[in-house]
């Protein structure tokens, strides 16, 4: 096979996606998940769960629009591992800027 | 031979990946931007109930209107993969309909943070009020600036389309579009858990 052939056969096989329905489907789902995400917020009797609730909820939005709507499910390993870097050292200097300014206490502004 | 033909006709470039050199740099400049919008988070979540005047953040935040916002800006990303669906169909009018569906709701996102950010400066909240002003202005001004930069290109991959420049061939044109602007989604779903729901 040539190196052009390789080539174009790469770019189809990542080029290929879902469908509208399936894309129709994940939209409503994302519409679903912001709605219980606002209910939540006003049932006082979850407000002690309330905080690990949203970052799951919000989590599992950012993870579908990430794996469908940005095709990194259907897409190159090579592009999640750009994302994944950028991401996880964004994380990780927001859990320690908080840890450090916010809980402990010789650091807290 | 045909292979070979598409190629001459095709004016991406690809990495010794096998990958659109393009698209190989567009992630690479989202993962530097988790970091960007992340430093801004970061920043506001440091300075959280640190404010000593008010208005704080329980008094002034509306969470019906935000969630009316958020949801605006989910849809515009599901409006924008019909458009890449549409482009990559060769359906000039799907292109049309979708890609105008995304400046609309763009627009619409706008509107509500534009409305947002009077009321709040009527209610005394500015950028030089307190560190939550400070803090929350520039984080969610800073997302504002992209949704409007996402805006515009969309304006213009709007108007290719509307000329018949947007062809199959161009698919990748939208698709790196689509990428800036899920991300710039993906940055709200995180500023709207972290900053309005969570107080």
């Amino acid at each position: 096979m040539s190196a052009e052939a390789t080539i174009m056969n790469e770019h189809e096989h990542h080029g290929s996606h879902a469908s509208p329905g399936f894309y129709w489907a994940i939209g409503a789902v994302l519409g679903v998940i912001t709605a219980v995400e606002v209910a939540i917020f006003y049932i006082p009797a979850l407000s002690g769960v309330l905080v690990p609730l949203l970052l799951v909820l919000s989590a599992a939005k950012f993870t579908l629009v990430v794996m469908f709507f940005m095709h990194l499910k259907f897409d190159s390993k090579i592009f999640s591992g750009l994302f994944l870097a950028g991401l996880v050292l964004a994380t990780f200097m927001t859990v320690a800027l908080i840890i450090l300014f916010q809980v402990l206490p010789q650091y807290k502004v | 031979m045909a292979d070979a033909a598409t190629i001459a006709h095709d004016d991406h470039h690809y990495t010794s990946t096998g990958l659109p050199s393009w698209k190989v740099g567009f992630w690479a400049f989202i993962g530097s931007e988790c970091l960007f919008f992340a430093s801004l988070i970061s920043t506001y979540m440091v300075y959280k109930g640190r404010s000593i005047v008010g208005p704080y953040p329980e008094e002034i935040l509306n969470i019906p209107l935000t969630s009316i916002s958020t949801f605006v800006l989910l849809m515009s990303s599901l409006a924008m993969v019909l458009a890449l669906d549409g482009v990559q169909k060769g359906s000039r009018k799907l292109t049309l309909i979708w890609l105008g569906g995304v400046i609309v709701l763009g627009a619409g996102f706008l509107g509500f943070q534009v409305y947002e950010f009077n009321h709040f400066v009527h209610e005394g909240l500015t950028l030089g009020t307190n560190v939550f002003g400070s803090s929350f202005y520039v984080l969610t001004g800073f997302h504002g600036a992209h949704v409007t930069g996402g805006v515009i290109w969309m304006i213009t991959l709007w108007i290719m389309a509307f000329r018949g420049k947007l062809t199959p061939a161009d698919s990748l044109k939208v698709e790196i579009a689509g990428l800036y602007w899920h991300f710039v989604d993906i940055v709200w779903i995180a500023i709207f858990t972290l900053i309005y729901l969570i107080q």
